[in-house]
């Protein structure tokens, strides 16, 4: 089972992820990104907005959950990310695997992080509480991150 | 003769250019993404500007990402952004 979405409302993760199990998986592991506010002295974060090129984000997404799949003995998968205008505190994506053992569930989910910060075509744009705004810079460590999971 | 491509921008791209999208008729001569990138900086100010470091502008072909040096010749769609922020 693999799910794949962006959408701009909320997603229940206790809904999502119980979807997710069934009598083949022996766990189910899971990350949730935060829009985070940030820490002085860096300035406040009060809203996040996420761009997407939606004729292909659909594709990418379904592309990095089926090499997952490829690389894991799966049972289910899930990408859930948001799109649009995002405040503080909420969530913004859901990565989950279920698989019939933990190992290749937790190793899943981490490669599906590492995939969709760089392989996804979103765009964060910050919104300051001092009024400011800014795109968000490529971080160099996520590429590294992603470059490990090369075969 | 000219082939006509659907080219798109996003995110800091988009802001500089002023435009999310916009058809034009690409020249033969212009061969290689990284061709296509300094012809459209010929275009206005905005756009100038949003290519001015070319380093720094990721691009996609009928929705795949390819490199500066990907041939445009078959394109139907070319997307021009900044390196991917999602996640």
């Amino acid at each position: 089972m693999l799910r794949v979405r962006v959408q701009t409302e909320d997603f229940n993760v206790g809904v999502e992820l119980a979807r997710l199990g069934d009598t083949s998986a022996g766990g189910i592991a899971s990350f949730i990104g935060l829009v985070r506010a940030g820490e002085p002295p860096a300035r406040r974060v009060v809203a996040l907005t996420l761009e997407h090129y939606p004729a292909m984000t659909q594709k990418a997404l379904e592309r990095i959950a089926g090499e997952a799949q490829s690389r894991w003995p799966l049972s289910g998968c899930i990408i859930i990310h948001r799109a649009g205008r995002l405040l503080a505190g909420e969530q913004i994506v859901l990565a989950a695997a279920a698989s019939p053992h933990r190992a290749a569930a937790l190793q899943a989910v981490a490669f599906l992080m590492d995939w969709l910060k760089t392989s996804a075509p979103f765009w964060k744009l910050e919104e300051f509480a001092d009024g400011g705004r800014a795109w968000v810079a490529a971080r160099a460590e996520d590429t590294t991150a992603q470059s490990a999971w090369t075969r | 003769m000219t082939n006509s491509v659907h080219i798109l921008y996003f995110a800091w791209l988009r802001e500089k250019i002023g435009t999310t999208d916009e058809a034009l008729a690409v020249p033969d001569d212009v061969a290689s993404v990284r061709d296509l990138m300094a012809w459209l900086a010929r275009r206005s100010p905005g756009h100038a500007a949003a290519f001015e470091n070319a380093a720094c502008v990721r691009c996609a072909i009928d929705q795949d990402f390819v490199s500066a040096d990907a041939a445009i010749a078959s394109a139907r769609e070319i997307a021009f952004f900044p390196p991917v922020t999602g996640g």
